[in-house]
């Protein structure tokens, strides 16, 4: 069965016309071009395909693509704008939390969620931790991911 | 001057905003589905299989068994090509097979238009099996008359042995204090985060192109064309950005079944992405060793002798056969080379799935034992555990046992004596002397390791790199060695700036390899790239300066002795202030003028490293143990590596957290679980299979000790693998030295602690 969908994605009113069987992720990367979704298990377990809806982080994988009907969707694409890379994005950048990059846009993601959802609120680096803890990560060993959510936080607060 | 600095990271931007490109990424129109049908036991032999109702199925293209499949034998080893029969890899795969070997072996394949049809054409597959006898520990394997996995192996795939100094023997009966212990380590999986992924499709009647996750691009070329019978020059790989391979993709795993199936269906575009439970089993994984260790110490603290029988589990399929565990037992010996040693070890085929590359190939399994067995010589003497290694470890001017080399940069003392400081050593084993009785104690441990930069002299070491000026003044750099994730076009960047004496910024490394164009490297592992690559671009940035200073020189006249180019600009040798022209005019005038310059200026070479810079450092940490819990919480922790001169300080702390991090999670958490008497797998999955998630990793200190090491074009030595080999015993020191339980298998779960305790009176 297939459905019709109507979603912003990243700023953009977008109407996808989707199996009902769909994951949100498969109709994002295969229909939207949104490739930055990645997969790592496709069951909810490694957060690598980490979307914002309506601000809030969810497992696209999990997630129907008929459940966004009507709905708000941000990808990593969409937080860099005019050439300008988003506060998360750059201090991913600064402190070297990237390193097979395969995970990045999905903890780019989740990081983004977190400053975002409680601005001014000091986060030390274990609740950063406690955060992003749906996300993983194989290379890095997460320190410098931490860090660069700190230095956002920080960023924010002067 | 770029080398040292930390310069931003040339790939950064793109995988922040999820524009880099990985396999999954390069979707083709009509590309279709593949996947296998896996066997449902751990051994035997399809006696019945019926394809029809999968081929049945509206939008399945096609459905192929083991019995439609080449019967060439082709080993799967991302190891170069070896002129020598004897050192050849053990070919024992085909395609698909009907002798199924672990639980999830590839009997059939399916090809779909969709991934749902797929799915549910492979579960219509049916097949039936005669069972056979399941062997899933070496020993069991090696058993007089046990059941042949691979007819005529005996189950035995390699064995070697080596041996320095005298008399091993006698140096033991001999010594005062006597070790005698067995070690083992259990099933560990990489787990990158991007599961195997190979895509292939045809442009003409010969040539396939593979689109792979790969970090062996040239070595997945000839191994395609040895599987399928074909020419190596007809197969094109691509390795484009990939998500991890940690070892796991230091072999061909689905390159020839793409491309196999692009030939059988008129060169259409397959794909085969394999699931994160397929990968987990149907991949490879860390081999679990058993090691019986014997060493012999005297009372002033000097370790004396060890002697190691080592038992390599390489489970369904031989893959890097013998090699992980000759390299382990080779790679130690620069530790403590005033030691005697005796290193013997077996590999086995069992009834798990293939074992093969894993990030520092073997020597944590080797590093563990032997650094449980130091330290208990250590304690034994009733003397510091850190005072003993220090009396103990290799110092510059020492001498490899076996080959007489000396060792030439090597800080392994002051990496030991920096550790020490760092944790606050003396201050915290004063504050734990006066002995704890609570259900909390608290421990200190230590563990040192010595690895290569390379695989030279078992293997060849060939590294290619081809530098060409652009119009701008710029300079775009092709290497055949793979970024996968450890910043290794990063540095062949940084290496060009420095010796080309242009702005960072103004090289371009390709970051793709494409067999068809990229200098010829053999890719990813062994921590070799950016000692092998850094002789390669340093000589191609000399070829190219060279070349742009005559080219200076046939525009003005001046000697090119005495110019020279800084800063992306020729100057003069004796006054860098004054600059000469600026390469950007320089380029122009080489490309466009119509009468006179010397066109593209390129460099172009390909080099053989025959040398091997060993590696050191040591992990320190102090743990908490909960005793009613059984569990154990890590206080602090810090690695110390002597890895030459560092390149690229954020970087190359990133390894170490990283590397460090997976060591943890070998240390405390990771088992995939096999029925010891059906071979079934438990937890292939990653709720089940816990890798260390943000919450589960301390906070890892670090620090260099910078030497540098002459052989390499800029001092620097191997690093991304051996942050990994040390954790898993400092953690196990740390736990003895807080509980006085001393547990020799790997992970140290709670599950493993309370029999421990137990046994200890502690619970
Ligand atoms: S791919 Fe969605 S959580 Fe792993
Ligand atoms: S950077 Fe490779 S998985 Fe996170």
């Amino acid at each position: 069965m297939r459905q019709t969908i109507a979603i912003t994605l990243n700023g953009s009113p977008r109407r996808f016309d989707v199996d009902v069987r769909q994951s949100l992720m498969e109709v994002l990367r295969e229909q939207a071009g949104t490739l930055s979704v990645k997969q790592g298990c496709g069951v909810g377990e490694c957060g690598a395909c980490t979307v914002l809806i309506d601000d809030a982080p969810v497992d696209s994988c999990i997630y129907l693509a008929v459940w966004a009907d009507g709905r708000a969707v941000r990808t990593t694409e969409g937080e860099c704008r005019d050439g300008q890379l988003s506060p998360v994005q750059q201090a991913f950048v600064e402190e070297g939390a990237v390193q097979c990059g395969i995970c990045t846009p999905g903890f780019v993601m989740a990081a983004t969620a977190l400053t975002e959802r409680r601005p001014g609120e000091p986060l030390d680096r274990d609740a950063i931790r406690r955060g992003l803890a749906g996300n993983l990560c194989r290379c890095t060993g997460y320190a410098t991911i931490v860090t660069a959510v700190e230095k956002c936080i920080c960023r924010e607060e002067e | 001057m770029a080398i040292g600095k930390n310069v931003p990271r040339v790939d950064a931007v793109a995988k922040v905003t999820g524009r880099a490109r990985y396999t999954d990424d390069y979707h083709m129109p009509g590309m279709l589905h593949a996947g296998y049908v896996r066997s449902t036991i751990a051994h035997g032999r399809v006696t019945r299989i019926d394809t029809a109702q999968a081929a049945a199925l509206p939008g399945v293209e096609a459905v192929y068994t083991f019995e439609d499949v080449p019967q060439t034998l082709f080993a799967t080893a991302g190891h170069p090509y070896s002129l020598d029969p004897a050192h050849m890899d053990v070919a024992d795969r085909l395609l698909l097979t009907g002798h199924v070997r672990y639980h999830g072996d590839e009997v059939a394949v399916v090809v779909a238009r969709d991934r749902l049809t797929l799915q549910a054409a492979i579960a219509k597959v049916a097949v039936e099996y005669e069972p056979y006898p399941v062997m899933v520990e070496g020993a069991a394997a090696l058993a007089e008359g046990a059941f042949e996995i691979h007819a005529g192996s005996r189950n035995r795939i390699g064995e070697s042995r080596y041996q320095t100094g005298q008399d091993v023997d006698a140096a033991l009966a001999a010594a005062p204090i006597r070790i005698e212990s067995h070690y083992r380590s259990r099933i560990v999986q990489h787990c990158h985060i991007e599961n195997h992924i190979a895509l292939a499709y045809m442009d003409d009647l010969d040539q396939i192109t593979i689109i792979s996750s790969t970090q062996i691009p040239h070595i997945a070329r000839r191994i395609v064309g040895e599987a399928l019978g074909l020419p190596w020059g007809q197969i094109r790989v691509i390795k484009p950005y990939i998500g991890g391979g940690f070892g796991a993709k230091q072999d061909v795993v689905l390159e020839p079944m793409v491309a196999w199936l692009t030939r059988r269906l008129d060169g259409r575009p397959v794909q085969i992405d394999l699931s994160r439970e397929e990968c987990m089993i149907g991949t490879r994984i860390r081999h679990p060793f058993d090691i019986a260790l014997r060493a012999g110490a005297d009372e002033e603290g000097r370790l004396l002798a060890m002697d190691l029988d080592v038992i390599s589990n390489s489970g369904a399929y031989a893959s890097h056969g013998h090699s992980v565990a000759a390299a382990g037992g080779a790679k130690m010996r620069s530790l403590y080379p005033n030691a005697q040693v005796r290193y013997h070890a077996q590999t086995v085929y069992a009834n798990i799935p293939a074992a093969g590359a894993m990030r520092a190939y073997g020597s944590p399994q080797v590093l563990f034992a032997v650094e449980c067995a130091v330290e208990e010589a250590a304690r034994r003497c009733g003397m510091d555990p850190l005072a003993f290694r220090l009396k103990n470890v290799v110092r510059p001017g020492d001498k490899d046992g076996l080959t007489g080399k000396p060792f030439l940069s090597c800080g392994l003392v002051e990496c030991l004596e920096k550790g020490r400081a760092l944790i606050g050593w003396d201050e915290k084993r004063a504050a734990l002397a006066g002995g704890q009785d609570g259900p909390i104690r608290r421990g200190l441990g230590v563990a040192c390791f010595s690895y290569a930069s390379g695989t030279f002299p078992v293997c060849l070491e060939i590294a290619g790199a081809r530098i060409i000026l652009n119009q701008d003044g710029s300079v775009h750099v092709q290497v055949g060695a793979t970024e996968i994730g450890q910043g290794s076009d990063t540095v062949v960047a940084q290496m060009a700036a420095e010796t080309l004496g242009i702005p960072y910024e103004k090289v371009h490394v390709v970051s793709t390899q494409d067999t068809d164009v990229a200098p010829f490297d053999t890719g990813a592992y062994a921590s070799r790239q950016a000692y092998v690559v850094s002789n390669a671009v340093k000589r191609a940035a000399e070829e190219l300066k060279e070349k742009i200073l005559a080219q200076a020189q046939y525009m003005t006249g001046i000697d090119s002795a005495a110019l020279d180019l800084q800063g992306g600009a020729v100057v003069y040798v004796e006054a860098p202030e004054r600059r000469v022209m600026l390469l950007g005019d320089l380029a122009l005038a080489s490309y466009y003028d119509k009468e006179h310059g010397g066109g593209q200026l390129t460099a172009d070479v390909s080099l053989k490293t025959r040398t091997n810079a060993p590696t050191f450092g040591c992990t320190f940490v102090e743990v908490e143990v909960d005793i009613p819990l059984c569990r154990i919480t890590i206080r602090e922790i810090c690695n110390v590596h002597d890895s030459g001169r560092i390149l690229h300080p954020i970087m190359a702390a990133g390894q170490v957290q990283g590397g460090a991090a997976m060591g943890i999670g070998a240390a405390l958490y990771e088992e995939l679980l096999v029925d010891a008497e059906s071979g079934w797998i438990y937890n292939n999955n990653l709720l089940d299979y816990k890798f260390p998630t943000p919450v589960d990793i301390p906070e890892i200190g670090w620090a260099f000790v910078e030497t540098t090491e002459p052989t390499s074009g800029y001092g620097n030595k191997s690093l991304g693998e051996p942050p990994i080999i040390s954790p898993p015993a400092a953690i196990r020191n740390a736990l003895w030295d807080a509980t006085g339980v001393k547990i020799d298998t790997l992970p140290l779960t709670p599950h493993r602690l309370f029999r421990h305790f137990k046994k200890a009176g502690l619970i």
